[in-house]
């Protein structure tokens, strides 16, 4: 009975025209009804609006009603025989008044577009300097615990460690191996068209122990363990365990930020030594099936190819590289405000920037070892 | 409409176990159209489990639910989600979408539904901010920029978005301070009266119990025993006893003396 569809119709009396409503008026029908109304003729007022056949009424249709009648303004249509059992009904909608609609945010234009920019370049701005002065608040805790060595937390050291260490072995090997693979498969098919195919084994063994090692193992430490530091921080900055810190008298940097560095500073070169390893292993195994020389052979041209220079070139960026990741990865931890979404935001920036620096990282120490021609 | 019978939630044998624990066992319970049911037990005893396994986020061990006259677990897909529009839910929290207004968030049951015309949509959301007691300007701001209370009649509005018949309501009032939790009452009940809601809430305000609740369900061992407040202060089961005539129920004028 009730579900019959709501409908409203303009009807011709004697005495003026009059708007009749009935049906049900509710929110399933309410796209509906709102054509229905827009088609409904509005030539003259109609003196007054019928309900007596109206079922059923939720609040979306008493909307739609008071908005067809123009309730609360000049000219409103009154509304007659409504049932008893909606009058209350009525009166609430009513009474929330005709200006309802929330106000649309402006629409942009061209000049928010470059208040945009400004606005970002200032953040970067003062994002740098922050996070400078963390670097800064950083050391200097360090020094207390340094001046302290008994505050220092030994079994998140070693948490950390595993799961920024031993953890990423599998990847960090792995991709490594792939691209020595790679490196001596290229260089090889390009070598060889100056009959220096041997020379693979110098191309390989230079450019994994000087660059790919480090460079790609703190890309992968980046977007590994920089995202997780921030992410653990700023899950605890959201469930406000970090202020519980501060209110037992325990420094964030302190408890959290140090161990995490640390582990860092640790297990990035092992990583890197790892990844050395492995990225020599894989050019080595395609050297043997692309140059024609034995396992043998290719680790005593390795030997006469590299010295101890180029692994040391590699490795001494590596607790560097560290200190970029760990400090960018519990900087934006802390930076965590209340919500679950800054959480995301931040644990991405953390990563954005995290493989950003390293980079530019890689490139000074690129230049300084030119200069000191190493 | 499909349910003429006086229960809109009808229970039967419930049982809801996590593993060795056994949380409900055999629990029945109506909840009655047009009423405010009030559900109350101790920490643990599985308040917020029974609201969520009437609404579907818990599948029970076994037991019967019928919500509006249909057996739940026997719904497909397409006939739940029908099923769904019908109830609001408000979780403890507020649970509003930090990353969209409050406009928005109230209008993401609407745009489910998938046929409303934008401008109508933004209306009823307007309407809905009116009618749970918010200022028109909340509608344009996120959650993170309101209070709690705020939060709450926001989370509300977007419960009451497609004018369902039943409203869930998980802690209404925690949090809130007294004043606002009195407020948040009156709200409640002036809502339910006017847009004829059939309400269940969780709730350990026994003000709220006192002054907007018809009946009362109380979990007690693993079962829920219903009343009215001077059936269950009448009740001899000595939690029940404790809790309506605990120094808290004397202070919220449950008790005389």
């Amino acid at each position: 009975m009730a579900d019959q569809p709501g409908w409203i119709k303009l009807v011709q009396g004697p005495d003026g025209a009059e708007l009749r409503a009935g049906g049900a008026w509710i929110v399933e029908h309410a796209a509906a009804l709102d054509r229905l109304i827009a088609e409904t003729a509005k030539a003259a007022p109609p003196k007054g609006l019928d309900l007596a056949e109206v079922t059923l009424l939720d609040s979306a249709g008493a909307w739609l009603l008071a908005r067809a009648t123009s309730q609360g303004e000049a000219g409103a249509v009154p509304w007659l025989n409504l049932a008893a059992e909606f009058q209350p009904l009525a009166e609430r909608v009513l009474a929330a008044g005709p200006k309802v609609t929330p106000e649309r945010p402006r629409p942009r234009t061209f000049v928010d577009w470059v208040a945009d920019v400004g606005e970002g370049a200032e953040e970067v701005f003062s994002e740098t300097l922050d996070l400078v002065a963390f670097f800064g608040e950083f050391v200097l805790a360090l020094g207390r615990v340094i001046l302290r060595p008994r505050r220092f937390r030994w079994k998140p050291l070693l948490v950390h460690i595993e799961q920024t260490g031993i953890n990423a072995l599998p990847i960090v090997g792995l991709i490594s191996f792939l691209v020595g693979v790679v490196l001596a498969y290229q260089g090889a098919d390009q070598l060889r068209r100056f009959g220096a195919q041997i020379f693979t084994v110098n191309m390989v063994g230079v450019s994994v122990l000087r660059e790919m090692g480090i460079l790609l193992t703190a890309i992968v430490v980046a977007g590994r363990s920089g995202s997780a530091f921030t992410a653990q921080i700023g899950t605890m900055q959201v469930s406000e365990e970090v202020d519980a810190l501060r209110t037992m008298g325990l420094d964030p940097m302190e408890v959290l930020a140090i161990p995490r560095v640390a582990a860092l500073v640790i297990s990035l070169p092992l990583l890197t030594f790892f990844a050395d390893l492995m990225g020599l292993l894989g050019g080595g195994v395609m050297c043997v099936l692309l140059v024609d020389i034995t396992f043998s052979q290719y680790l005593g041209l390795l030997n006469n190819a590299v010295t101890a220079t180029h692994f040391w070139v590699g490795m001494v960026k590596a607790p560097v590289f560290a200190i970029l990741i760990a400090l960018v990865g519990c900087f934006e931890g802390l930076r965590v405000s209340g919500s679950a979404e800054s959480v995301g935001k931040m644990t991405t920036r953390s990563v954005v920037e995290g493989i950003f620096l390293v980079i530019i990282f890689d490139a000074l120490f690129s230049v300084l070892f030119s200069i000191l021609s190493i | 409409m499909a349910a003429q019978s006086s229960n809109v939630i009808e229970i039967r044998g419930l049982v809801n176990r996590f593993g060795p624990q056994v949380l409900h066992d055999g629990l029945d319970l109506d909840v009655r159209r047009g009423e405010v049911l009030g559900v109350v037990g101790g920490s643990g005893t599985g308040k917020s489990v029974l609201l969520r396994t009437i609404i579907g986020l818990n599948r029970p061990a076994a037991g019967d639910i019928r919500v509006l006259g249909r057996l739940t677990r026997e719904l497909d897909d397409e006939a739940w989600r029908k099923l769904q529009t019908r109830w609001g839910v408000l979780f403890q929290n507020g649970a509003l979408f930090s990353s969209l207004t409050v406009a928005e968030n109230i209008q993401a049951p609407m745009r489910e539904r998938g046929d409303l015309p934008p401008e109508l949509m933004e209306e009823l959301a307007g309407l809905k901010i009116k009618l749970v007691g918010l200022p028109v300007e909340a509608g344009g701001k996120y959650p993170s920029q309101l209070s709690g209370g705020m939060k709450k009649r926001a989370g509300l509005a977007r419960a009451l978005a497609l004018d369902p018949e039943i409203l869930f309501l998980d802690e209404p009032t925690a949090g809130l301070d007294p004043i606002g939790a009195a407020d948040f009452d009156q709200l409640i009940r002036s809502l339910q009266q006017s847009l004829g809601l059939t309400v269940v809430m969780i709730t350990h305000d026994l003000d709220s119990l006192v002054t907007i609740c018809d009946r009362i369900a109380v979990l007690v061992d693993k079962k829920v025993k219903v009343g009215t407040l001077d059936e269950l202060m009448r009740d001899t089961h000595p939690w029940i006893q404790s809790y309506f005539h605990g120094p808290r129920a004397r202070a919220a004028g449950i008790v005389v003396g």
